[in-house]
């Protein structure tokens, strides 16, 4: 099953590019939300998978057992996922707005050649 | 005031700052009040931290008394607390010209807030001493930098910030999978453990931290725009009004290399022979690169954009030399560019202001309308430019003396050549919007009433302010180089660094 979890992240990674070099406004939204759970699969794989063996402390003892599972790439993976969430909620606010106001899907139709205003 | 509290009040004050700004948000006088007060206040909290620092070197505290590689530490030496500094002058002056340079919209719809979150990110990624609250204070600063970046939303802002959000997630997201690298390595995130796992020399996964340490690079490397990296930043940087783009512009790309600076010369130590030689063709890349690139522009912030990452090259021309003089001018040259960079733009805005336009087609003339102008934009682009006495002259002779001492003549020969395209692109700027006759079709046509010219008037106020600064680090550059000395021995001998943050005070 470990085995398995590597090649899922290579494949999220690679799918999740293609979408964000495609030139729809959609699939780069699906591009990014893969992009940010390849990440934190990642972190969530190389902080080692120790199963279960929870790392809480006994009563009568002063340190955890061996062996037990790190508990800190599981924090960090919490506060990434977070932080993924809030920045995949605005960027899909923006691609919503920006496709409101160009009325098109397609990236290659925004270049423009008029100047921003000051 | 204990060096905790003091650690502290960067990041406090505008927290606090912002968040008022946040319940008076439908009164925009108000906010502009609490928001300048905060600016004073901010200011005053990098002189306080730079005394304290100058006193003890290395100032640390743990948040919540976890000691040190359990819990969350915040460390500020010279180099830190000299970003805070300059990032404080610069929001000053940006704050200034927004009051009367940015449009009573965006003021309404949060701009004031943003900017305070956005220093604060700058001072918490300064201040950091945690490789993974590092990637967290760097979102807390990108996030803002989005919603400022696309505040407003006209079609070139969106644009830009589209390109923007999409590159900087994926830098995000490099860093965040460099820290797991770096944890399942070693089993530590605190820089300062960090620093001595790397340097015990039979360490088993030692090897394996290029590998981190090219995830870093790539990572910030997109931040702060290096060479093959930087395509979003024209696009990006030009399309917010002034009052936004130049504190971005001046700042954030500079915090990129903030991070470099210290992550390769704290943590990623042990494979340097392979990474300087990278770094070198890198930051020559950048230069040239950039350079060429403002040379072909025809737009007032373009060109200016386009020295960004010209002058990121410089930057990380000291990192490469990786000398203590070297590092030394990478510092003194941040912290004169930031100045600079941000007056440039400023320049730009208020010559926008009046005649409604960045091209520099459509400008002339400005030279016998607005002298004083003229002089204050010749100064800042000279010093730009690197001409003595001005304050770029001696970050430049610095790196290059570094450089000549370290024998890496290639490198100081490319980025003296530089040199003289800055001169000539600034030259064109000049020659264009203040020295060329007034173009026949009128621009701006619109009567000019005294409000207006009282306005424009006050909008001198923040490019004076700010050249004062340029001018006193240029004419009075001793006490600046001392700092950036001492900084630099700092990065260099961690040893005082290290024991501070692990003597679990």
């Amino acid at each position: 099953m470990e085995i398995l979890l590597p090649f899922m992240i290579g494949i999220l990674f690679a799918v999740s590019l293609y979408f964000i070099l495609h030139r729809h406004l959609f699939k780069l939204i699906l591009g990014l939300i893969l992009f940010g759970l390849a990440t934190n699969l990642f972190l969530f794989v190389i902080g080692g998978i120790t199963r279960s063996s929870i790392a809480i402390i006994n009563k009568d003892a002063t340190v955890a057992a061996e062996p037990y599972a790190d508990p800190v790439p599981q924090a960090l993976l919490l506060t990434a996922i977070v932080i993924g969430f809030g920045i995949q909620a605005f960027a899909i606010v923006l691609i919503r707005r920006v496709y409101q106001t160009f009325k098109s899907n397609n990236l290659d139709d925004f270049r423009q050649d008029k100047e921003p205003e000051p | 005031m204990t060096s905790h509290a003091i650690l502290l009040l960067p990041l406090l004050i505008p927290l606090y700052g912002a968040v008022l700004c946040l319940v008076l948000w439908q009164k925009e006088r108000w906010q502009a009040l609490v928001a300048g007060l905060t600016q004073l206040g901010w200011l005053a909290a990098a002189v306080l931290l730079l005394q304290r620092v100058l006193e003890q070197e290395v100032l640390a505290t743990q948040i919540g008394n976890w000691p040190a590689p359990f819990g969350i530490t915040l460390v500020a030496d010279v180099f830190s607390v000299l970003m805070i500094a300059t990032g404080a002058v610069i929001g000053l002056a940006v704050f200034l010209f927004s009051l009367q340079g940015l449009d009573k919209t965006r003021k309404r719809y949060g701009y004031y807030p943003l900017l305070l979150l956005l220093q604060m990110g700058v001072s918490g990624v300064c201040l950091t001493g945690d490789l993974f609250n590092l990637y967290v204070w760097f979102e807390v600063l990108l996030i803002c930098c989005f919603a400022l970046l696309g505040l407003g939303g006209t079609k070139a802002q969106l644009e830009g910030t589209l390109k923007y959000v999409t590159i900087n997630f994926l830098a995000s997201g490099l860093l965040l999978t460099g820290t797991g690298i770096v944890y399942s390595l070693f089993g530590a995130l605190n820089l300062a453990e960090l620093a001595l796992l790397v340097r015990q020399p039979n360490h088993p996964n030692l090897p394996l931290l290029s590998m981190a340490s090219l995830f870093f690079l790539t990572g910030f490397g997109i931040k702060s725009a290096i060479f093959p990296l930087f395509f979003w930043l024209p696009a990006s940087y030009h399309a917010p009004p002034i009052a936004i783009s130049a504190f971005i512009a001046g700042l954030i790309s500079k915090v990129g290399v903030y991070t470099l600076i210290r992550l390769f010369t704290l943590v990623f130590v042990s494979n340097l022979s392979f990474m300087l030689p990278l770094l070198a063709v890198l930051s020559g890349l950048t230069m040239v690169v950039g350079v060429v690139g403002a040379a072909a522009q025809n737009d007032f912030r373009k060109i200016l954009s386009f020295h960004i990452i010209s002058q990121i090259g410089y930057m990380l021309m000291g990192l490469a030399v990786y000398t203590p003089l070297a590092l030394a001018g990478s510092i003194f040259f941040i912290v004169h560019n930031i100045l600079v960079k941000t007056n440039l733009f400023l320049v730009s805005g208020v010559v926008a202001q009046r005649h409604r336009t960045f091209s520099l087609k459509k400008l002339g003339g400005l030279y016998l309308r607005q002298p004083v102008l003229a002089l204050l934009f010749l100064l800042s682009a000279l010093s730009l430019a690197g001409t003595p006495p001005l304050s770029g002259f001696w970050g430049k002779l610095m790196l290059a003396k570094a450089g000549f001492e370290a024998g890496s003549y290639t490198l100081v020969a490319t980025s003296l050549c530089v040199s003289l395209v800055t001169l000539f692109s600034m030259t064109k700027i000049w020659t264009e919007v203040f020295w060329k006759p007034k173009p026949v079709i009128p621009v701006g046509a619109v009567a000019e009433t005294a409000e207006d010219r009282l306005r424009n008037q006050y909008l001198y106020l923040p490019v004076a302010l700010l050249l004062v600064f340029i001018l006193f680090i240029g004419v009075y550059a001793g006490p600046l180089v001392r700092l950036a000395e001492q900084a630099s021995q700092g990065l260099l001998h961690i040893e005082k660094y290290t024991q501070t943050v692990l003597s679990n005070n």
